[in-house]
């Protein structure tokens, strides 16, 4: 039976008990298809995720065995809200993902309809496109720290060389130039995942659309803009997400360029570091639960712009 | 004028309006093409550096003024990777874990994707953002839990530990991407092969299936290579080098003797040219799949 | 259809890469890989034998120890396994050798874990100097047994062992700060001597690296490990103990607070972007080794193990460095803080006393020379370093240095806290470097870590 087209072929007399038995129906099939995929994630996460807000609520230690755990209510939270360094860690955090979404997704586009068109070079984007995305992080974030030295990096030779620096800059080390550095290193580690996910989103688009809009006359600022965008919008809203919910979650770059500099702490390093460096696993688990909401409120916030636009 | 003559002067009108036209298009799309350069670049520069540093010998690497190619190019890094008993079972232990995790969300997340994306039901989009939302923890949050479970299920120090906890990494965009090809699909695509006395499952594997062909290989890969990258639980869940996989063992790379803090970066370099190498080969090779585009047939039909 | 196409051909890619991965696996099976060098040296002298095997025997023969030691991969493991090998061979003892994880973090996370289950799935483990003062509520007191041993070895490490009058590890691998200078450019720029003191350091860098700029815009005076992270707190306290400013924590009460440590800290701010290249406050071990072994620093601050990369063939220089002990204030003495590591005996062990016979072997003079020899390891028995065939493989052993004093971080004030206190420390330091005044830094560091020891 066709799921969504069974209910208007219904002779008149008898619909409404024919589409809820059928509603009914569809929806255990459906739920029975969602079952295996959504117990393999409540599988890994359900029970850690279980333990992380439990602890939020709690003075667990990292270093336990000999002292007792306390319930402690909303003490925690309490803390984390008079937190200065939690609070400055997440500005930063923010700053970062607004600034590279941006660009990831600006150059993920351009990428992606390069390597749709038929344009020359795009065979080499092509193949070259993804190669960012398979370097493991930790190297990566290495290989650009290296890059950004201000005695051997290759940055700054190039740079002077080509005349578009006087001298050598301490990229890393100054905090003017550190988020940029950070970023930049971020944005060419995952402007492939957008753009391939936007080139997917572009493959499904049918070319007649684009022959008829030619044949009115369109321009192809107008197509992009018509055509392309609205269709792309389920690709953009997913790469969008995805790119968001990793950049807040950012750790490897910034840990390995700058350690655990006060000005350059992510709310992954001040989790992190609150949970296995200082030890306190309750307070680093409320902190764990409070960028599960900031991600949560940048989830809705895209969410109800894309439905909105849509209608 | 005769016939001839005018002739060739038309055709010689016509010829220079043709030379003229690329010409302006092609300063039109200088920018453009400046602009692609630069992206080129941007992308492949720091590629070209790490392979130039895997054939530079060690006390060349860094010695200024910088060798852009490296004046004496050597294989010995590569050799030192590439004879590595650890180095290979690493390599091993991440194409099972990748694989398996790949194939599991692909499976898992069609699956999955087919009720989301072309079922109509109360809970559809919960359902979406239960998904979601047991994955936007920092990762460090959920490690100390993982690591209890993993001791409890005694998968600690097995592949069956990263496949297991590296599900939780693919699985959500999976769903996702696949989803909202899924949606795409035209409303009433089904209603022909329904009409024609198909099961939903055969709806699904011979006529949906196929038509988001380049969303599986998008999330093939993307799945892939997520899993192959991944460190921290990699780091945590193994022991021993048996059970490294790549990302832990080029990480763990030393000189030899005590040098606790030397970073043999020509190696280093080496092994991830080798461990990205066969990665980019398997893009190109799917890329056509991903360009192919849909059969007109199925679309129409 | 095209996706099954595309799903055979995924899989042969994936059967291929397999069976390839697989014969390669099959080839070249060299578990472990260890430097050719450091494989000759294994050979050219043998693990040496467990004194009093056979009473060993008789008592403990046929139980299992596991012992978590030195990384996967390289000299170290090989060396281990060789001990163990050893060991086993003479008192019938199984020892399972298990290397910790590359990354310092993870490697106390997996202790941490282990001790906080009381999980009895270690016996032996190998502890970073600072750690044995957060856990020592889960280590056994080694005093009974290895008292008399640990007088052998550096006081001052031993110190750092002892933790509420309880001997909770034995020192086993002693890494101390030196300072490393380029002797040609000494010479060229007619200087006789390493320099005595943090100013003659200052003035012979200015001048050295004025000199080199000319022709080498990419020369630094003097590099270190400026980062925001543990090391800087080891070379701060280098600095700090240096001129007579105390150990950021003395008796127990927090003391960088004071005239003299500002004022060299705040020597060291004017030093970052002058005689230091402006990106040292986030140069760690390798981002100071690299420009020095590169000929591109005239002095450099950092552990023994640069010594060998220097002397590496293709070094830029080779044999033209050399090491001596770190300046020091005017009427105070030099200090090299104490890296390394420690062995312990988990508490939680089915085998004590047998675990504590092998950290007894492991620790012994004979041993600690084994290691000197064959991985260069620093060994914590001053005696050990002073036999000529240990000072052959390891140069920076000379007298004058390997007797400096050494200081150690205050992990055994600050306990199970030492990570948040040494953050406390670093993150302070690296702000006074990048341009603050610490005159004001001081009183804040030091009122968090009084917090810290209440």
């Amino acid at each position: 039976m066709s799921p969504t087209t069974e209910a208007s072929s219904a002779p008149r007399s008898r619909p409404r008990r024919r589409r809820s038995r059928l509603q009914r129906k569809q929806t255990r099939l459906a739920w029975l298809l969602l079952l295996p995929a959504l117990v393999a994630v409540g599988l890994v996460a359900l029970y850690p995720l279980g333990r992380t807000i439990y602890y939020s609520f709690t003075d667990q230690q990292f270093l336990s065995g000999i002292e007792a755990t306390h319930w402690i209510g909303l003490e925690n939270y309490k803390d984390l809200i008079h937190d200065t360094l939690f609070r400055d860690a997440v500005v930063l955090t923010v700053k970062f993902t607004l600034i590279t979404v941006a660009f990831e997704f600006l150059l993920g586009m351009i990428i992606a309809l390069t390597v749709n068109s038929g344009f020359k070079g795009r065979g080499v984007m092509r193949a070259m496109m993804l190669v960012p995305w398979a370097i493991p992080t930790v190297v990566s974030a290495l290989m650009w720290k290296w890059m950004y030295n201000d005695i051997y990096g290759v940055i700054n030779d190039a740079g002077v060389r080509l005349h578009l620096i006087s001298h050598n800059v301490a990229w890393i080390a100054q905090p003017n130039t550190a988020l940029g550095a950070a970023a930049a290193s971020d944005i060419w580690k995952t402007t492939p995942f957008v753009a391939l996910l936007l080139l997917a989103g572009l493959q499904v688009i049918p070319t007649e659309l684009y022959e008829a809009a030619r044949v009115d006359g369109a321009s192809a600022w107008q197509q992009f803009w018509r055509i392309t965008m609205p269709l792309l919008r389920p690709a953009i809203l997913v790469a969008l997400i995805f790119r968001t919910l990793d950049a807040l979650r950012v750790f490897d770059v910034f840990y390995v360029f700058f350690g655990n500099r006060p000005d350059t702490q992510t709310m992954a390093i001040f989790a992190q570091d609150t949970i296995v460096g200082t030890g306190d696993v309750g307070y680093g688990s409320a902190a764990c639960v409070a960028i599960f909401l900031i991600i949560g409120l940048f989830t809705v916030i895209y969410v109800t712009f894309m439905r909105v636009e849509q209608q | 004028m005769t016939a001839a003559a005018e002739a060739t002067t038309e055709a010689r009108s016509v010829a220079k309006v043709r030379v003229h036209k690329p010409l302006r298009k092609r300063l039109a799309r200088l920018p453009f093409y400046l602009l692609i350069a630069a992206i080129f670049v941007y992308t492949i520069f720091p590629f070209y550096w790490a392979i130039r540093s895997s054939l530079t010998p060690d006390g060349d690497l860094f010695a200024t003024p910088l060798q852009y190619f490296p004046n004496s190019p050597t294989l010995v890094h590569y050799r030192e990777v590439l004879s590595s008993g650890d180095f290979q079972r690493a390599l091993l232990n991440s194409t099972i874990v990748a694989g398996s995790v790949t194939l599991i969300s692909l499976v898992l997340g069609t699956v999955a994707s087919y009720a989301l994306g072309r079922f109509r039901f109360r809970g559809r989009a919960f359902a979406m953002y239960l998904m979601l939302s047991m994955t936007i923890f920092p990762q460090i949050a959920i490690l100390g839990a993982l690591y209890t479970m993993i001791n409890k299920f005694g998968l600690f120090n097995t592949l069956g530990a990263l496949i297991f906890s590296d599900l939780i990494l693919t699985l959500p965009f999976t769903v996702w991407v696949l989803t909202s090809f899924m949606a795409a699909l035209p409303k009433d695509l089904e209603e022909a092969a329904y009409v024609d006395g198909a099961s939903p499952f055969q709806v699904f594997y011979k006529v949906l299936l196929p038509l988001i062909a380049p969303g599986l290989v998008t999330t093939g890969l993307l799945a892939f290579i997520t899993a192959w990258n991944e460190y921290l639980y990699a780091l945590s869940f193994t022991q021993d080098p048996e059970h490294h996989t790549v990302t832990v063992a080029i990480t763990s790379f030393t000189s030899g003797k005590g040098l606790t803090f030397e970073q043999p970066w020509g190696q280093i370099m080496a092994a991830t040219v080798v461990v990205t190498v066969p990665l980019i080969v398997l893009t190109l090779i799917l890329q056509r799949r991903i360009l192919a585009g849909l059969t007109a047939g199925a679309v129409k039909g | 259809m095209k996706y099954r196409r595309f799903l055979v051909l995924a899989g042969v890619v994936g059967v291929v890469s397999l069976i390839a991965s697989l014969a390669a696996v099959s080839v070249g099976n060299a578990r472990p890989t260890a430097s050719p060098t450091a494989a000759k040296a294994s050979a050219a002298i043998a693990a040496p034998p467990v004194p009093n095997a056979a009473k060993l025997k008789k008592k403990y023969k046929g139980v299992k120890l596991t012992f978590v030691g030195d990384n996967a991969v390289g000299g170290s493991h090989v060396r281990d396994l060789a001990l163990a090998k050893r060991f086993t061979h003479d008192t019938g003892i199984k020892i399972k050798v298990l290397p910790h994880p590359e990354k310092s973090d993870e490697s106390y996370s997996q202790l941490a874990r282990n001790f906080s289950s009381h999980s009895s799935a270690f016996d032996v483990v190998m502890m970073d100097v600072v750690w044995p003062g957060a856990f020592a509520p889960y280590l056994v007191n080694l005093k009974p047994a290895l008292g008399k041993q640990a007088k052998l070895h550096a006081a001052g490490i031993v110190a750092n062992d002892t933790v509420g009058g309880k001997l909770i590890a034995m020192p086993w691998f002693g890494d101390f700060g030196i300072l490393y200078y380029r002797t040609d450019l000494l010479k060229k720029y007619g200087y006789k001597a390493p320099p005595k003191t943090w100013s003659q350091l200052g003035a012979m860098a200015k001048k050295i690296q004025a000199g080199e700029r000319a022709a080498n815009p990419n020369f630094a005076g003097f590099v270190y490990q400026g980062n925001s992270y543990e090391g800087l707190t080891c070379d701060a306290l280098e600095w700090v103990a240096s001129v007579g400013g105390g150990h950021f924590v003395d008796g127990g009460k927090a003391s960088i607070n004071n005239a003299k440590a500002a004022a060299v800290l705040n020597l060291f701010r004017s030093w970052v972007g002058t005689i230091s290249p402006r990106g040292v406050t986030s140069y760690g071990e390798e981002e100071a080794r690299i420009p020095f072994t590169n000929g591109n620093a005239a002095f450099m601050r950092n552990w023994p193990y640069a010594y060998s990369s220097g002397q590496a063939a293709g070094s830029k220089i080779k044999g033209k460095f050399s090491v001596t002990v770190l300046p020091h204030g005017a009427g105070a003495k030099s200090v090299g803080t104490v890296g390394g590591w420690q062995l312990g005996v988990s508490k939680y062990s089915k085998h004590k006393p047998a675990a504590i016979e092998f950290v007894r072997y492991m620790t012994s003079p004979a041993v600690e020379r084994f290691n000197a020899i064959t991985n260069s390891n620093v060994p914590t028995i001053p005696s050990v370093a002073k036999l000529p065939a240990v000072r052959k493989t390891n140069p920076y052993l000379k007298p004058e240095i390997a007797s400096v004093a050494r200081v150690t971080r205050p992990a055994k004030y600050l306990k199970s806290h030492y990570n948040q206190g040494s953050k406390i420390i670093y993150q302070g330091i690296n702000q006074i470097l990048n341009g603050q005044d610490a005159k004001k830094v001081l009183p804040r560091i030091q009122s968090q870590l009084n917090r810290l020891l209440r």
